[in-house]
């Protein structure tokens, strides 16, 4: 006969809720420097003591240390400084809009810059991004227009995917950026497929996927780690751990047992846990995946411990789920002032310096928006036109869809 | 009594199972602490504990999943999609299993689960918060696809849907949660106070399943809707002065057919409206119905009003969105025909 008290669900709650201060300590958060960096051939399962801690190279104090210091061009550090502060500013600025009503709705990506843009700036500029709908970074550091991205968001005459899609569903093939889908997780897998082929045709591009940690638990994700594992393909498998999926904690993603980057060690993917606000982490951290990937040794799995430091989304009041001053009070920063921090301790940018590229970007912003919203928006009403909605639903329109076309024009 | 919106209605209907039946457990993404994205469980976890009703991961064929399991061991699970246009991974669980269980089983194990879903266009949500997938439901053999318009049917179909011992996709027509909508999109919101149907007794009561209602007596011609069309419908009939008998669903599959051909016997024309894409759509089925038993009564084709055969656009929403106007331009075609 067992011992055992009756069964009780287990539900994980955060420690954290609106009048309640959170306690981060399940953070397990390691020193800056402490991490060893394997070689980018080790096997998969070597890697579980990294993907049990967190890769860091910023100190306190805004110095680089330990072996993951990526020793990188200070000019890189500030181009990425610079994405940063733009991609910062332009959802500021978007907000706004929304709150205005010149747009129907906005994800900014606030807290979470380092992450994609650090990324890109160890990628080649041909190697494909699936992303999710908070990568606007990859965008603006691959140098997509401002005006263009403003035009989809305002869903006006010149948005690039023709008013189909919300706000923030960006697509830009030349931009090596996969049409953003509404549908969580799918976009894992299909990246995995893009890194298949690019082996089957003997490139040398390799993909990155993105996934945000409540998506992880849907069945693409897990057949994503599968096929990867499998077929050893080229891909960076991305999980932006920001703490909250809408409303719910890490923990009812399954983050309360095991660490995301977990996941990817027991499906035999080599994997790393990194401090996602560590601009010099990211770059490292992506470096070796990318290195790893480049030369046939299979994928990495990268858990990017951050935080949503906004709502959810422009419909989301997240003061009804979490504590107001949560984002102030987590222990990894903000990812934007400890770069800075960096750049101004190693002398790379003066205080003045910093001042006039966050008016550069400001300006630069500002100048956009004005270019895009003269171009009219939904609310104004210039749209690309009905008639337009009968395009791509097929490579050539088909009879039915000519006729359903006249009848809406009629 | 009290006057309610669509939310409410349904968080009365959950209440009152959630006390009434202690098998009842409700679980979703975002449903628990924070109430769900539209608010329909708010309180709910609060008032019956976390093991009643709960979040869930983001994973739709899990949340299906660990319902007819739940089921298998006795209990009645009623679970949401946050929108139906995210049920698709979920589909594999509702298709082969959910419906199929008690015919592969010969009864053995049943899945009397309840699946929520918000489904609809006309909050601006693009592609993939917009769509009415009824016909991928309605299509599948052991699945009952049930969809109200308004709060009193919402309330007692739900409780009708978690009593009853089949899966229920319970689809609510998220652009009328906090209103009845005509489709004219730049008219103010009106609230649903004031509105008969939203008038929602506090306690137990059904709306039976497989019955439809009389939404609008009439005699010129029959409008077989449903959903937010129901009222776009009676916009339709208002602004063309036809005396045309409005009939709301309520359940789409397995549905009350004996209501249908009454009025299309007596009217002798039949104009159907749906906001779902327009080819293998519910309309199709109901078209093929009427034909089959009301063919000798019809004066005039049966017409169609749906959406486009394209996917739900954003900017473009409301040439998309099947309006009055062309619900009611469609009603005088049919009333032309001699
Ligand atoms: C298949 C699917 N299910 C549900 C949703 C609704 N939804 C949109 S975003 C979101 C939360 C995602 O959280 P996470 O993956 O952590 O990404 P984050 O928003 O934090 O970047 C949910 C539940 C969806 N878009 N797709
Ligand atoms: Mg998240």
């Amino acid at each position: 006969m067992s011992q055992c008290s009756p069964l009780k669900l287990h539900v994980p709650e955060p420690t954290g809720r609106p009048g309640r201060e959170t306690d981060f300590s399940y953070l397990n958060l390691s020193p800056a420097g402490a991490v060893r960096r394997p070689a980018i051939d080790t096997p998969p399962l070597a890697t579980v003591d990294v993907a049990d801690a967190l890769v860091r190279v910023l100190d306190d104090d805004g110095h680089a240390v330990g072996p993951w210091d990526p020793k990188a061009d200070p000019q890189l550090l500030v181009a990425g400084l610079r994405a940063m502060l733009k991609t910062r500013s332009f959802d500021a600025r978007m907000v706004v809009a929304q709150r205005q009503k010149k747009i129907s709705f906005y994800m900014q990506s606030l807290g979470e810059e380092a992450i994609c843009i650090g990324q890109v700036l160890a990628l080649e500029p041909d190697d494909m991004c699936f992303p999710t709908y908070r990568q606007q970074g990859i965008l603006i550091a691959r140098g997509y227009g401002l005006v263009d991205m403003m035009c989809q968001l305002l869903s006006n005459d010149r948005d690039p995917v023709k008013g189909r899609q919300m706000p923030v569903m960006y697509s830009s093939r030349r931009h090596g950026f996969f049409s953003v889908s509404g549908n969580l997780g799918t976009q894992y897998v299909q990246a995995v497929g893009w890194a298949m082929a690019s082996a089957i045709k003997g490139d040398t591009r390799i993909a990155s996927a993105w996934i945000g940690d409540g998506a992880t638990a849907e069945a693409d994700f897990h057949s994503a780690l599968t096929f990867a594992s499998v077929y050893r393909a080229p891909v960076i498998l991305n999980i932006v751990n920001n703490q909250w999926a809408i409303s719910s904690f890490q923990g009812i993603a399954g983050g309360e047992a095991a660490t995301f980057a977990a996941h990817g060690v027991g499906n035999g993917i080599a994997s790393l846990r990194v401090d996602g606000n560590d601009f010099l982490a990211v770059l490292a951290t992506s470096r070796w995946a990318a290195e790893r990937a480049r030369c046939g040794f299979g994928p990495t799995l990268i858990e990017w411990v951050t935080y949503r430091g906004g709502a959810h989304s422009t419909s989301d009041d997240p003061s009804k789920y979490r504590p107001a001053d949560d984002w102030q009070r987590f222990p990894l920063g903000d990812p934007v002032a400890r770069l800075k921090l960096h750049l101004l301790a190693t002398g790379a940018l003066t205080d003045d310096q910093c001042t006039r590229m966050q008016q550069e970007v400001d300006e630069e912003v500002v100048a956009a928006q004005k270019e895009a919203e003269s171009y009219g928006s939904l609310a104004s009403g210039h749209v690309h036109d009905a008639s337009t909605m009968f395009d791509d639903v097929y490579r050539d329109v088909p009879a039915h869809l000519v006729r359903q076309r006249a009848q809406q024009q009629a | 009594m009290a006057s309610m919106t669509m939310i409410q209605a349904i968080r009365s209907a959950l209440d009152v199972m959630l006390e009434r039946d202690d098998n009842v457990v409700i679980f979703g993404q975002d449903v628990g602490f924070f109430g769900g994205v539209f608010r329909c469980t708010d309180g709910l976890q609060k008032k019956y504990g976390t093991s009643r009703v709960f979040d869930t991961p983001i994973a739709e064929g899990g949340i299906v999943g660990v319902a007819v399991g739940m089921a298998a061991y006795g209990l009645r699970p009623v679970a949401e999609i946050q929108f139906a246009d995210y049920f698709y991974p979920a589909y594999d669980q509702l298709v082969s299993e959910a419906a199929r269980v008690r015919y592969r089983s010969a009864g053995d194990f049943t899945a009397p689960i309840t699946v929520r879903m918000p489904c609809g266009g006309g909050i601006y949500g693009g592609q993939t918060h917009s769509q009415s997938p009824e016909a991928l439901l309605t299509h599948v053999c052991g699945l009952r696809t049930v969809m109200p318009s308004n709060p009193y049917d919402a309330k007692g179909l739900l409780i009708a849907s978690i009593e009853c011992d089949d899966p229920v996709i319970f689809l609510e027509p998220k652009r009328i949660y906090n209103g009845p909508f005509d489709g004219h999109h730049d008219k103010p919101v009106v609230p649903w106070t004031g509105v008969p149907q939203s008038e929602v007794p506090d306690g137990h009561y059904t709306v039976p399943l497989e019955s439809a209602a009389i939404f609008r007596p009439g005699t010129a011609l029959t409008v077989l809707t449903y959903g937010t069309m129901v009222w776009v419908a009676e916009a339709a009939v208002r602004e063309t002065g036809i005396d045309a008998e409005i009939i709301d669903l309520r359940s789409l599959w397995p549905m009350d057919l004996d209501t249908v051909v009454d009025s299309v016997t007596k009217t002798g024309r039949c104009v159907i409206v749906h906001e779902a894409t327009r080819t293998s759509g519910f309309g199709a089925e109901l078209t093929a119905l009427v034909q089959e038993h009301c063919f000798f009564h019809l004066e005039a084709p049966i017409e169609r009003v749906t959406g486009w055969d394209t996917p739900y656009p954003h900017a473009q929403e409301w040439a998309y969105f099947p309006g009055p106007e062309r619900v009611g331009a469609a009603l005088r075609r049919v009333m032309e025909t001699a």
